[in-house]
This record gives C-alpha cells, structure tokens and sequence, in this order.
C-alpha cells in the first residue's frame, strides 16, 4: 500500500509541477486545466492509499483513531510473507453471468439509437436497465457459494 | 459465484508442496459451455481470449485496407478506389490499428491474460466490469465496420478528426456518428480495462509478490492502465462533444453559423467554439496513446529477452522508474502535434518530448545489457524481439528529429511523418506484439506454433517492414504529402512509392504464415508442457493452459522470478549466497534438476 501510495502522489505531485509551469510559461487554459485534471487524478486516490498504509500501521499521521486498530502491513507487500499466510477467502468472484453481456448490448444499441432514430435507443435503455436490476440483484444474491 | 480460496501452499522453501483435495474442487470450472461460455463468462483467460481474436481480425481487415492504399499509390493515378473511398480507407486502417488492434491486443488481450497468472491472482478484481469492457469493445468495433454500410460511406476524415473538417457540414452522413459512437464505446471499454489493471495490480497480489518483485509486463501494464485513466476519459469526452455540435447545436468546436445563436451584436469569434479546442482535447488523449500502445509491448520484450538469454532482467528498478518517466513526459508533449498551427508553445513541448528519448535510451540499454554475454537462444520469440529494437530505434530517432520544431516545420503532413508513425506502431504492436503471442501461446493453449514458419514469419515481416517504411522518409523528404490518392508524375515520387507497396506485400505474405502456423498447431498438435522456454515469472508455474482460477498450488515467491527460483534451487542458493560460487561459474543461469527446458515439447497429442 505505501509504494501504490507513493507512486500515485508522485503523479500528482509531478503534474502539479509542470501544470504550474506551463501556466505560466503560456496562460493557456484548456491544457492547464487538463494538466490540473491529472494532478488531481494522481493525488486523490494517492493520498487515500497512503491514509491506509499509515492507518494499518497504526499510525497518528493521517490517521486520528485509536491504534488498536492495528492491522499490519499486508502479506502482498511483506517480502518475507510466505503463501500459507495468504490461505482464506480473497474474494468474491462470478463463475458467470450474462448481465455484462446484456448490459453491452443495451449499451450498444442506445449508441446507435442516437445515430439511427429513439425506436432503437428505446430496447437499448430496456436493456441497460434490466441488467444493471439483474447485475445488482446477483451481487446480492451471489454471497459465498 | 465461487468464494476463491488461497492456494493452499506452505512456501517454506522452495519446493515445499502441500495439495488440498478441497481446495482443488474450488478451482475447477463451473458453469455453461459452449457459445454460452463465451457469452457468459467472466475468467479473465475467456475475455483475454476472446479480445485477442476480436483484435487480431481488426489487424487483418485493417491490413487488408493498406494493400488496398498500397496498390493505389502504385501508379500516380491508381484507379483501384476514387479519392473519397481512399479517404475513408485511411481514416478506417488507422482507427482500427490505433483503437481497435493495437490497444486491446495489449490491455485487454494479453494483460488480461498474463497480468493476473503473472501476479498470482485467481482472477482480475472486477469480472463482470471485465466482461463488460469486453462486449463494448466487440459492439465499438461492429459499429465502427457499420460505417461502410450506411449512405454516403464512412468516416473520412482521418483517425484525428481535425474539425471543422470533422463538423456536420463538412462531413455529412451517418458514417462519421458512427465512427465517433464507435469511440465513446471503445473509450469506456478502455477505462474500465484500466480500472481493473490497476485494482488488480493493487489488490490481488499473491503473498511475498511485493510491488519490487512484480514481473516488468506487469510493472508496464500498471502503468499503462494509469495512462489510460488519463487519457481515455478526455477523448470519451472530446468525441460526446463532437457528436454534440454535429447533432444538438452546440458550437464547442464548430464556428459554423454560430453567429445566430447569440445576439447580433457579440462578435461571433469570441462567442463561439475553438477548432483548435479539439487538436488540443485530442492530443491530451493521442500521445499518451501512443505510449498506452508501447508500455505493454515493451513489457512483452522485457520478458522475453531475459527468459531466451538465460539471465534475469538487467537493470530491473531502472527499467521500472524509466517506465514511470515515460508516462509521465508523454502526458505533457501533447502539442507537439500542433507545432504548425501557430498555437503552442515551442519550447515547452520540444523539451519535453526530446527528454522521453532519456528514459527510452536507458530501456535499449537495459535490454542490451539483458541479452549481453547472456546464453542466446535465437527461438521466435526471441527474433521478433530483437526486430522490434531495431525497428523501434529507428522510429524513436526519427521522433527526436520531429521533436525540434524546425524539422517539424519542414515536414509536417508528409510521408516522412507516416514512415516514423509506423515504425514506432509497426515496432511495437507488430514485432514485440507477435513476439509476445508466439511466446505466451503455450501457456494459453498447451502447445507450441510451429518454429520454421515462425522464422519465416519473422524474415518476411522484418525484410517488408524496412522495405515499406524507409522509402517513405525518402518520398517524404521529397515533399510527398500524405493522405493523397494520387500524386504527380515526374517528381520521382513513384519509384519510392512502388518500393513501399512490394514491402507492404512481403509483410502480408508474413501473416498469411501466421495463419498457417496457427491452423497447423490446431490439427496436428505439439504439446508445451507448462514450462517449454524455461521461463522465469509466475505464470509459468501453473498447468498450460492454465486451470479455472489459475492456480492449485503456488511456489514462495522470493523474487522477482520465483519459477526460475523453483525450477533451479542451486541457483537460488547462489543468489543468495548460501553455497560457494563454484570455479569458472559467471553467472547464476545454470539450468537446474527439476526442468529439462523443453517441457515435453515433442510429446504428440492425439487428434
């Protein structure tokens, strides 16, 4: 977690940097805003793995809770960290589903209904909604099987 | 849904191997077969597959439209197609190289693939968002082919877009709505392949498999899929707001009667869109594309070379933090596309992008240094590999040239700009792309592509390549422009052309082997065995192809290699210096007692 955190602020920081620079090399704003835009990209969920790398350590900085929260630093990220400590539930994973399938579907078809005419935007959005209802309804159903 | 347990291993040491007869049972596939398995699943290996076969026939069709370009160009007055259909043809070959090949070969084919077996990972972190990128880059790419069939042809107005040429007035018809739909499906397609790159990098690493310890394919395709969270978004957004002043009157780009939307008395100028707006909307997306199409295959040749010169990887960190440097230069040189239109500002982006040469010149050095006093073996692979440092040298020195305004001046919109293009393209999808295909592929079907006709592949892809790009920078030096149907007679252009179209040929010839490679392996198949290069990373430690949820069991991951770790224990032991370094010994490459290197590659499967 504290190299993701490192490398994805480093980012931010970077773009931070030269999005000052060219501002005031050029007073251009569309690339400034999209060098601001990637800056931002980088420190946001940079700074979020970094509260979670010092808040797992138990740590004040970034983190006002109390440390008996502890939990250590994960086994992915301890070259010492043997398989077996990784023995246990990763996840959640479908075997399968079709809901990706009738989500693209319906994806693509409202696509074409703003090209072509609404009469085949309408099944599109049909679509899209019936499986964003049977995504979510299998996600919870799904549970541990 | 299946709850995927750790590989029940106690990695005390190498070699230490506990099976659960359980844990096995959580591993084995269930679910629909058949067409419903396609249309279903969620493994990453199935959606890898499946975007790798959709990516491969968009590289023919779109080669199939060069040869077409080619015999045009042939004669200064071809006649085969008329300058409208010859527009669209360009416009087409190189939407569907750029957005539709060589991209989603890469992220979503192969690091879809590799990345999670490469890592450990029973599967990448978000399936059905997996599956999902997969069927909105399949309907991208029908909608995209749509455009040859509706009224008035398809879009025409190159893979840029350049407006005003690309506003409703000066490009009518559904043929352009529909290349730019085509977009915004692929463009979300990409983001979600890039949020799932990086969650599963982030989350799903197998114990010990530090972010220092991740193979350099894996490192790249992190990267990548950062790069990919930058640029993807903005060309998504650009191409909603074309689609928009095409269609709802908006004026974002377009100037084009915009003077009677507002009051009389507002200068339409000030008041009205940016053409420019675009270029710079577009090129915020297209050069880090540019890099989101070589990371990946320069992760591809980071793994081969070591694996065929018996060494581990030179300059590991180095080769990670000049990846890093890459991305980052690359998302700020964007107007160096935009030197002629008066716009940009010169120094900034020419320093910038002469500086991307620094971080690409310690990546040739590593990988010279790889294969440097190494024990080569000169396998498929290998040879496209090596292609691909020659062909990317050239285009990569050319592209310090373009960066110095002055060169880009004189040159700009000519052929000399098409040859570096496709060099650096060509040098990345095409040579490491297929060095990285005949590599993998026995992992992902348990049998070797046949070595002769790789060989051949290569020789004809390698010898057209040269041939078809070098007279280029010739024609173009000589003023050529590009994007041209016909050109002058007289000038000398021909003979270059002619050249070109002779290369473009021998190149075809080249993929045609494939094809017969392919096939020939399918019937009269040649096992692999799970480990037929003696390679290095994780993904081959397990069976080839490799099980649903890819692993039953996993070796203790100490490095950056632990395969090699396991297949050659005594090796590992003079890493790490637990056993004297015997007299005469150089390195540590020795093969070991449990790996004979050929895998079982002869043994014959019945048919």
């Amino acid at each position: 977690m504290k190299i993701e955190g490192i490398f994805l602020i480093g980012v931010g920081i970077f773009f931070g940097l030269v999005g000052t620079a060219y501002w005031f090399l050029s007073y251009e704003q569309g690339g400034t805003m999209m060098l601001v835009g990637t800056c931002l990209l980088g420190l946001l969920p940079g700074s979020y793995y970094f509260y979670w790398y010092r808040r797992m350590q138990g740590s004040k900085f970034f983190y006002w809770g109390t440390l008996e929260n502890k939990r250590g630093i994960r086994h992915e990220d301890r070259p010492d960290a043997t398989i077996a400590e990784g023995a246990g539930t990763i996840n959640s994973f479908p075997g399968s589903s079709i809901w990706p399938f009738v989500m693209g579907m319906g994806a693509f078809l409202l696509l074409l209904g703003l090209v072509f005419g609404v009469w085949i935007a309408i099944p599109g959005v049909s679509l899209m909604l019936t499986a964003l209802i049977g995504v979510t309804a299998e996600s919870r159903r799904g549970g541990h099987i | 849904m299946t709850d995927v347990i750790d590989p029940p291993i106690i990695g005390g040491g190498a070699g230490t191997l506990v099976h659960d007869d359980h844990a096995a049972d959580a591993h084995a596939e269930h679910g629909p077969s058949g067409v419903l398995k396609w249309l279903t699943s969620t493994d990453h290996k199935v959606i890898g597959m499946s975007y790798m076969i959709t990516s491969l026939v968009m590289f023919y069709l779109a080669g199939i439209m060069a040869l077409i370009m080619r015999v045009q160009l042939w004669d200064p007055h071809g006649a085969i197609v008329s300058p409208q259909q010859f527009n669209e043809l360009f416009t087409m070959h190189g939407s569907l190289m750029l957005y539709l090949f060589a991209g989603p070969f890469a992220f979503g084919g192969l690091a879809n693939y590799i990345v999670p077996l490469q890592i450990g990972a029973p599967d990448m972190a978000f399936p059905r968002l997996n599956a999902l990128s997969y069927w909105l880059y399949l309907t991208g790419s029908i909608t995209m082919l749509l455009g040859f069939f509706v009224a008035g042809g398809a879009a025409a107005f190159g893979w840029v877009a350049y407006a005003p040429l690309s506003a409703a007035v000066n490009s009518p018809g559904a043929g352009p709505d529909v290349w730019l739909m085509a977009l915004a499906l692929t463009g979300f397609s990409a983001i979600f392949t890039g949020v799932n790159l990086c969650g599963t990098i982030f989350y799903l690493r197998a114990p010990g498999m530090t972010m220092f310890r991740m193979p350099i394919f894996t490192w790249n395709m992190l990267v990548t899929g950062i790069l990919i969270l930058i640029a993807f978004p903005v060309l998504t957004s650009a191409v909603i707001m074309l689609f928009c002043d095409r269609h709802f009157g908006t004026h974002i780009y377009d100037v084009i009667g915009c003077h009677t939307l507002i009051h009389p008395n507002v200068p339409a100028p000030q008041a009205c869109g940016s053409p420019v707006l675009w270029q710079n909307l577009f090129w915020f997306f297209g050069h880090p594309e540019v890099y989101i199409l070589a990371l990946p295959y320069f992760g591809i040749v980071t793994e081969i070379f070591p694996v065929f010169s018996g060494k581990p990887v030179f300059g590991y960190k180095g080769m990670v933090f000049a990846t890093m440097a890459i991305a980052a230069l690359s998302t700020g040189v964007w107007a160096h596309h935009m030197f002629t239109t008066g716009t940009v500002l010169l120094p900034f982006f020419s320093l910038l992008s002469l500086a991307i040469a620094v971080p690409t010149g310690i990546k040739f050095f590593n990988w010279i240094g790889t294969m440097w006093r190494g024990q080569l073996r000169f396998t498929t692979p290998m040879v496209f590999s090596i292609g691909f440092l020659f062909a990317f040298l050239m285009g990569g020195v050319t592209g310090v040239m373009l960066a110095a305004p002055p060169i880009d001046f004189f040159v700009h919109d000519t052929y000399f700009v098409v040859a570096h293009f496709h060099q650096v393209l060509f040098g990345t999808a095409v040579f490491a792309g297929f060095a990285g295909l005949y590599y993998w592929y026995p992992k992902m079907f348990g049998r070797m592509l046949n070595e002769k006709l790789g060989h051949l592949h290569f020789w004809f892809t390698f010898v057209g390549f040269w041939l078809t790009f070098m007279p280029q920078y010739g024609v173009g030096l000589k003023g050529m422009p590009r994007r041209v149907a016909y050109y002058p007679s007289g000038l000398g252009w021909q003979i270059y052309n002619q050249l070109s179209t002779i290369g473009a040929f021998l190149i075809a010839f080249g993929f045609l082997l494939l094809l017969i490679n392919l096939v020939r392996s399918w019937r009269n198949p040649v096992l692999a065995g799970d480990n037929p290069w003696d390679a290095q990373t994780l993904e081959w430690f397990t069976s080839s192809p490799p099980p649903h949820h890819n692993y039953t069991h996993l070796p203790p991951i100490r490095s950056e290699r632990p395969t090699w770790d396991y297949n050659h224990p005594d090796a590992l032991a003079l890493r790490h210096g637990k056993v004297p370094v015997p007299a005469g010994s150089r390195s540590t490459n020795g093969s070991g007692p449990h790996n004979n290197g050929d895998g079982g590659a002869k043994e014959k499967v019945p048919v």
